[in-house]
């Protein structure tokens, strides 16, 4: 029978025993050792980099080429090669991460270097009209602020948009619809669903000669019209509706529609009144990601709407610009070739635009299906 | 016998549960039409280049050997932006899933799907303008130490605008494609399988080589295929970056073209049978992509049934 | 309004499974009757033939006939969302639709079928309906907020509420306390002692001791093995069940020698 607790307060005062090293931290790097290495590596890198004259991008190369290598070989000898090699793939998945950044960072921190400066008033509410090379020859040549704008592509956005999310949205709601209440189990349903899936990935140019084909059947050839390419962004549009609006109806619990029909409610009234309002947070943010996503195509408009210099509020006559086609013919036909960069000012100005729309009903889109989403106040 | 007083209908609306479920049901099969006369009209509108006289179709020697170089290019672009896109976005994947600290994970993965976001006219403009530029130091580099193989063969385009630069705009255009299909399928590993393999001392590296990849390997496929398809169909990244020209093994010169940037380079002032040609053009690419996404999607609804997520 | 249920000869089918087999039994007016029986034996899919709910499900069949008052639901030209308006539902799970407020979830049944009534008979009614679900002290100060921010046993209640509003003739309740804590069951029982004075009541429950509570006869279901059809054992005096029954599996069911 030991003898225990009471020592300590009585006894006198002991030194502790001597501190002995935990033995299940054996064979493990010291904390500095890493820090140590990526030191090491920017040095030498450095000095890599400017032995072949100097830059910032084969600087970087070099560090981290040379701490990878460095990192992981450091390890391997204190701790063993499971380690090691535990350690290099943790470096490269760190690293792939970094390295997805770069163009991103790179893409909106040009967008909002270049784009900036042409973000002017006149800028916004003006249009191409009357524009020619001279003007922008007598611009650069005075020092004058550059004039021109996108107001016209402005216009024809939101109009496109506006119409191919009228033809959407019904049709795509709809189908989801028959795909959840009515048709499960269907073979038609399942024919719906794996088309709508593969329709997901028909690339855009082809929707818009699609477009194109079918009213130039119906209407005469080269039919340039901003209806044409509202219809093919409907194109683009209406699988990623049915996709979401589908996901959301199906998320709503049967009960509530069971405790409907017990009441004597009629099947499509359950849907209307019921279902949907249960469901509509996440529909009203699934149709605004789509938006998002065709309102900045520029292929199938360049081979439906043309590009217009002009304001044109008429959907239904003649050819209509849009941000993106502004921007592609503003970079590859400048306004004057001789003088580019008023063009490309322009172009980047209407790029920052763009960017801020997509970015806003992005954002739109979180926020919608946080309002409206059913709530539980007590 | 009285009437069954059931059967006076109260109220109406009967009639409306018709019309809704018409309606919706005519929708569903309006969708099912539109693919079909997608095909059907690009078929009808591209007939005359296929059955034109071959001396009248650009290149004079028919459309077959004028699509040829075309397609080559196409899939050579594409192939590109999946080499590169591929183990980055894997990569990415793995970090967010398994790597990253929890509560960094979801606004993480949002910073990534922004690359999603930005229009791809804007990936255009900045590949021709930021990038093209940049690149050439590092092409003259391979063109130095590589130049015997021939994709690094000179002359080196001094803007840029090569079918490389190409590739790795595109490949930045798909890795959020990539990236997102595989961090979903890596956060449907079991947490079973995971916990197994660390109970026996697997290290983190390990634990994800046992048990996450083997699982999503399906998935892996189908999300690089799904990227793939999206490479093949895009216009912009292509028809700004590119310097056009004809079909040239080298990567790092001017030259080569894809479908989608012939088509729209030169559609707005086409007519005749110069527009049935890239309406046929277009056809050829709708074929391309619709093969590799049902390919993709059929991977996926298979490994969806024996995936035990469900 | 209260009817008496009549059913002969009646089969369930799910496609070509027979799941419930030749159920006979005749329900009094103003009465309350609990199905009971083991899992699985087929009391909830017979429960929901009698105001036509099984038909929500594909494939989902009945043979035979179900009269109340007489008038027989199966009958050519009986549309089933007239057989549910007076023969209303409670469910196991407390459904409140969550975008309306207490009062629109009252009013529900009427709200949805866009039949106007005036605002003050509206609100008689709601009042009416709360008062006979014993809701409406808990929630007259606060009819506006959502349905959904009540506690359980509140929400099964104001479910009641919902279902009385219609004005049906029988209201069906399949196992309508087992998602609820002891107390809210207990209320709801005393409940169904009251509003038996004017509905016909049928409940199903896999709780015996509820049904000795709360029923005025019960009926015993029972299963002969898995992948056969279920079958109604013996039909009694709640008293009689429990006490003396004469068929040797009932006896064993509520000794609790089984299920």
């Amino acid at each position: 029978m030991t003898t225990t607790t009471t020592t300590r307060a009585t006894g006198p005062l002991r030194t502790p025993p001597p501190a002995r090293r935990n033995r299940l931290s054996k064979g493990r790097l010291p904390r500095w050792a890493i820090p140590a290495v990526g030191l090491a590596a920017l040095i030498l890198g450095a000095a890599a980099s400017t032995l072949g004259g100097f830059s910032i991008a084969s600087f970087l190369i070099y560090a981290a080429l040379l701490f990878v290598a460095g990192a992981t070989t450091t390890t391997t000898v204190v701790e063993g090669r499971r380690q090691g090699t535990n350690s290099f793939f943790k470096y490269l998945v760190v690293g792939a991460f970094l390295l997805a950044l770069i163009p991103l960072v790179s893409v909106l921190y040009t967008v909002l270097e270049r784009g900036l400066p042409g973000m002017t008033p006149h800028f916004l509410f003006h249009s191409m009209n009357g524009l020619t090379g001279a003007v922008d020859n007598e611009t650069v040549a005075a020092g004058t602020p550059v004039l021109g704008g996108a107001y016209h592509a402005v216009v024809g956005t939101l109009l496109i948009t506006l119409c191919s999310t009228v033809i959407s949205v019904p049709i795509g709601m709809l189908a989801a619809i028959y795909l959840v209440e009515y048709g499960q189990g269907k073979a038609l349903s399942r024919g719906i669903t794996f088309f709508v899936d593969v329709m997901t990935g028909i690339p855009s140019i082809v929707a818009g000669l699609f477009a194109a084909a079918l009213f130039g059947l119906l209407f005469g050839p080269s039919t340039r019209m901003g209806i044409v390419a509202a219809v093919a962004l409907s194109v683009l549009m209406i699988p990623t509706v049915v996709r979401s609006t589908e996901e959301m109806l199906k998320i709503v619990p049967n009960e509530l529609r069971e405790a409907s029909y017990a009441l004597g409610v009629r099947k499509w009234r359950t849907i209307t009144k019921v279902v949907i309002p249960t469901a509509i947070s996440g529909i009203a943010s699934g149709v605004t990601l789509a938006i998002a996503r065709v309102i900045g195509e520029t292929a199938p408009i360049l081979v439906t709407a043309g590009l217009a210099n002009s304001i044109n509020f008429n959907v239904f006559g003649n050819w209509m610009a849009t941000l993106p086609t502004f921007i592609y013919y503003q970079i590859l036909n400048p306004t004057s070739p001789t003088n580019i960069d008023p063009s490309a000012q322009r172009a980047w100005a209407a790029a920052l635009l763009l960017i801020v729309m997509v970015m806003l009903l992005n954002l739109g889109a979180r926020l919608i299906a946080r309002i409206f989403a059913p709530k539980t106040g007590r | 016998m009285t009437t069954n007083t059931l059967t006076r209908a109260r109220g109406s609306g009967r009639a409306g549960d018709k019309v809704f479920s018409g309606a919706s049901r005519s929708a569903g099969i309006l969708i099912l039409l539109t693919l079909f006369a997608v095909a059907l009209f690009l078929l009808i509108q591209a007939l005359p280049a296929f059955t034109a006289d071959p001396a009248e179709v650009s290149g004079g020697e028919g459309f077959a050997s004028y699509i040829w170089p075309i397609v080559v290019g196409t899939v050579i672009a594409a192939a590109i932006a999946i080499l590169l896109a591929t183990p980055v976005g894997l990569g990415v994947a793995l970090f967010i899933s398994h790597y990253a600290p929890r509560r960094l994970a979801a606004p993480l993965g949002y910073v990534i799907d922004l690359l999603a976001a930005i229009p791809s006219v804007i990936y255009g403009i900045w590949g021709y303008l930021v990038l093209a530029p940049v690149l050439v130091p590092g092409y003259e580099w391979l063109n130095a130490n590589l130049g015997f193989l021939p994709i690094f063969g000179g002359p080196v385009s001094q803007t840029g605008k090569t079918m490389l630069t190409a590739g790795i705009v595109l490949a930045v255009m798909v890795l959020p494609i990539i990236t997102s299909l595989s961090r979903e399928i890596f956060l449907q590993t079991p947490g079973l399988h995971e916990e197994a393999a660390l109970a026996l001392g697997a290290t983190r590296w390990e634990m994800i080589r046992m048990a996450v990849l083997p699982f999503a390997r399906a998935g892996i496929i189908s999300a690089v295929m799904l990227g793939l398809g999206r490479a093949l169909g895009e216009t912009m990244a292509v028809a700004l970056v590119l310097s056009t020209g004809s079909l040239i093994p080298s990567l790092i010169s001017s030259g080569n073209q894809t479908i989608a940037a012939e088509i729209a380079l030169n559609f707005p002032e086409a007519f005749g049978l110069r527009m049935s040609e890239l309406i046929a053009a277009g056809l050829v690419l709708f074929v391309i992509t619709l093969a590799v996404n049902m390919v993709a999607r059929w991977i996926i609804s298979r490994h969806r049934e024996f995936s035990g997520a469900n | 309004m209260s009817k008496r249920i009549d059913v002969s000869d009646l089969n369930v089918y799910y496609s070509k499974f027979r799941a419930v087999e030749d159920v006979n039994i005749q329900i009094d007016a103003k009465s309350v009757t609990a199905f009971i029986g083991p899992s699985g034996c087929g009391k909830s899919t017979f429960l929901r033939t009698l105001n036509r709910m099984h038909e929500v499900i594909p494939g989902a069949t009945v043979e035979g006939k179900v009269l109340l008052d007489g008038d027989n639901l199966y009958d050519a030209g009986v549309d089933p969302v007239t057989v549910r308006s007076q023969i209303g539902m409670v469910f196991q799970r407390p459904n409140p639709f969550p975008t309306m407020s207490i009062r629109d979830n009252v009013l529900a049944g009427v709200k949805l079928n866009s039949r106007r009534i005036p605002k003050s008979d509206a609100d008689d009614l709601v009042e009416s309906s709360l008062r006979g679900a014993n809701l409406w002290n808990e929630v007259k100060d606060r009819l506006d907020k959502p349905g959904s921010g009540l506690s359980g046993g509140q929400q099964q209640r104001l479910c009641i509420a919902r279902t009385i509003a219609v004005k049906p003739e029988v209201i069906l309740m399949d196992e309508p306390c087992s998602a609820l804590d002891p107390i809210s069951t207990l209320a709801i029982e005393d409940l169904i002692n009251e509003m038996k004075n004017d509905y016909t009541v049928v409940i199903v429950t896999h709780n015996m001791q509820q049904a000795a509570r709360v029923s005025d006869k019960t009926a015993f279901f029972n299963i002969a093995g898995t992948g056969k059809p279920g079958k109604l054992i013996e039909y009694d005096e709640t008293a009689t069940i429990f006490n003396n029954p004469s068929v040797k599996a009932t006896e064993d069911y509520v000794s609790g020698r089984f299920g």
